[in-house]
């Protein structure tokens, strides 16, 4: 059970941390200076839930490792975040539709986690769940403003939904080992969280008038370390000193 | 009902009697407030003065969010994260305090972006290694310190409130960037070598935001008589340097300064002559960094025009169907 809690925690955690670190990008670069602290103040957040889970996975872990080994000293194939964390931060349009996708999903998941069989988890879970609900009204609301106003900002959601939906269906994957944690109540069942949070994207897009797209290519592999080309360069970037200079503080 | 008009230092014409009465209240340490009289001058330093600041506050941002994706570890990576973010908050507040006095966010902005107004000349040096991002907390922000805590006591009301909370935080980005310095400077070799080259880069640009020396400061005088300034620029860069070189010699690191020395007469310590021909080159636009600076805001603005008329246009309806 403790390399399960491993494993799931790292997913946990990278995925916050791939997310984090995307929005960090904006920092200095948002469209408005309040939008500016806001997209860092969320990025914050989610490198602190990172950090968090991190610190659970070191906890279930056979070996001695740190957050920062964790973060800092494992390569593509050994993260275990769904691609659509990992994608590039795109425009505003983009970065929102994205965010809002993953923010329901920490929703219904937290929600659920809160309750684990895992006293851990779950007090860690309500933490995260606080800050996410903030997220969320946020996204969200950026998602409407920019769909419902002017036809170059609708065109641009319309665009990031194509390039976005088919990565969802991703966060929803489990593997033997999660199936080992469902049975044992400590996460819940995917299925159900899925189910809940189509029905509520789906909403939205509606009533943002956004057309789901037909086609497009199916996003897997996360949780096998399978990853798009670009998880590589932003850890490259992200573990840059640890990898020049190994085994110092900092 | 004038008796007579009196030029002010920018030769705007003010009733004598208004401007006798508004030096009084200033002798008398009470607070401008936005409703009150005071001199086309003061106002328009003031705008100068203020909106510079803001500017800084939010150039600033760039030269440290540079390392924020390469920061060496989650901790180090929140805490520098949460600095940017309160620069860009410093901005909105010094903004919000500028309005005040009658101009909008929008002017002032487009007087950043078309290089009309300046900013700190210090955020057009580039910060290549992890250990700048130590040596900007330590002296640039020490450096800010020693400029903005007489700021809290400015005759004008809302510039002095919010310099009250922005010392505080600056107050804490300094200790965090000489923490930096401390773990590095105890490191490895390599790691101290990162440290003193980051000193090295840093200190003259450091000593040189306190502005032109006393003798070629044109604004000078007349912000002391307004206590729009309560010191003058020397007295401030000779109180950051005798603060700062203890410091330096603590983490065992050395000032690039051959002619730095203790002055047992004084009580201060003597320094080197300033380049200041490397000053006025990097104000004019002609610093390492100038252009690429400007083109990162002009990019951020061009790029986030069309969010910024989608929420008007969201806004306006949803007004509209408010009022339906």
């Amino acid at each position: 059970m403790n390399q399960d809690l491993y494993q799931f925690a790292l997913r946990l955690a990278d995925t916050s941390l791939t997310m984090g670190q995307r929005l960090a990008e904006w920092c200095g670069h948002g469209p408005y200076l309040e939008e500016d602290v806001a997209l860092t103040n969320v990025s914050l957040d989610l490198i602190g839930h990172a950090q968090m889970f991190y610190q659970l996975a070191c906890d279930n872990s056979e070996t001695s490792t740190s957050p920062d080994d964790l973060a800092f000293l494992r390569d593509v194939p050994e993260y275990r975040n769904p691609l659509i964390t990992e994608l590039p931060r795109g425009d505003f349009a983009y970065t929102t539709l994205k965010q809002y996708f993953i923010d329901v999903y920490h929703l219904h998941l937290y929600q659920q986690l809160s309750v684990s069989s895992d006293e851990q988890l779950a007090a860690l879970a309500q933490k995260a769940l606080m800050e996410v609900k903030y997220h969320l009204s946020r996204s969200e609301a950026w998602c409407q403003r920019l769909s419902l106003s002017t036809e170059e900002a609708h065109e641009k959601m319309q665009k990031a939904l194509d390039d976005l939906w088919f990565y969802t269906p991703e966060l929803f994957e489990t593997d033997e080992s999660m199936q080992r944690l469902m049975t044992a109540s400590v996460i819940p069942d995917m299925g159900a969280i899925q189910t809940v949070w189509q029905q509520q994207t789906e909403q939205l897009l509606e009533d943002c008038q956004l057309a789901k797209p037909e086609n497009g290519w199916m996003a897997t592999g996360g949780l096998v370390g399978e990853h798009t080309e670009h998880l590589g360069y932003m850890l490259a970037d992200m573990q840059f000193l640890q990898r020049a200079y190994p085994g110092c503080e900092w | 009902m004038y008796s007579q008009g009196l030029k002010d230092a920018e030769g705007q014409l003010e009733p004598a009697e208004l401007m006798a009465e508004f030096q009084a209240r200033i002798d008398r340490e009470e607070k401008i407030e936005p409703r009150d009289w005071m001199p086309e001058a003061y106002r328009k330093t003031l705008i100068r003065q203020m909106s510079q600041h803001a500017h800084s506050e939010i150039v600033g941002q760039l030269p440290e969010g540079n390392w924020i994706t390469r920061a060496p570890s989650l901790k180090r990576k929140m805490i520098l994260l949460a600095k940017v973010q309160d620069e860009a908050g410093h901005g909105l507040y010094i903004y919000s305090a500028t309005e005040t006095l009658g101009v909008t966010r929008d002017q002032l902005t487009d007087e950043l972006l078309t290089g009309k107004a300046k900013y700190s000349s210090i955020f057009n040096y580039p910060t290549p290694s992890w250990a700048d991002i130590g040596a900007v907390g330590w002296l640039v922000d020490g450096a800010a310190i020693m400029n903005q805590v007489p700021l809290c006591r400015s005759s004008y009301g809302p510039y002095a409130r919010s310099m009250i909370r922005i010392c505080k935080e600056e107050s804490f980005h300094q200790r965090q960037g000489y923490e930096i310095m401390t773990v590095l400077a105890r490191g490895t070799a390599a790691q101290k070598d990162m440290a003193q080259r980051a000193l090295n880069r840093f200190w003259w640009p450091a000593l040189m935001m306190f502005g032109p020396s006393d003798k070629d400061s044109k604004h000078s005088e007349q912000s002391m008589k307004w206590k729009i300034k309560r010191f003058t620029n020397d007295e401030l860069r000779q109180k950051f340097i005798d603060a700062t070189v203890p410091q330096a010699e603590h983490l065992g690191l050395t000032i690039p300064d051959p002619e730095l020395r203790w002055n047992e007469e004084t009580g201060q310590y003597d320094h080197g002559e300033i380049n200041w021909q490397e000053f006025i080159d990097v104000i004019k636009g002609n610093g390492p960094c100038n252009k690429e600076r400007l083109q990162a805001r002009i990019n951020a603005h061009e790029e986030g025009e069309w969010v910024r008329e989608a929420a008007e246009v969201y806004q306006q309806k949803q007004n509209q169907e408010e009022a339906a």
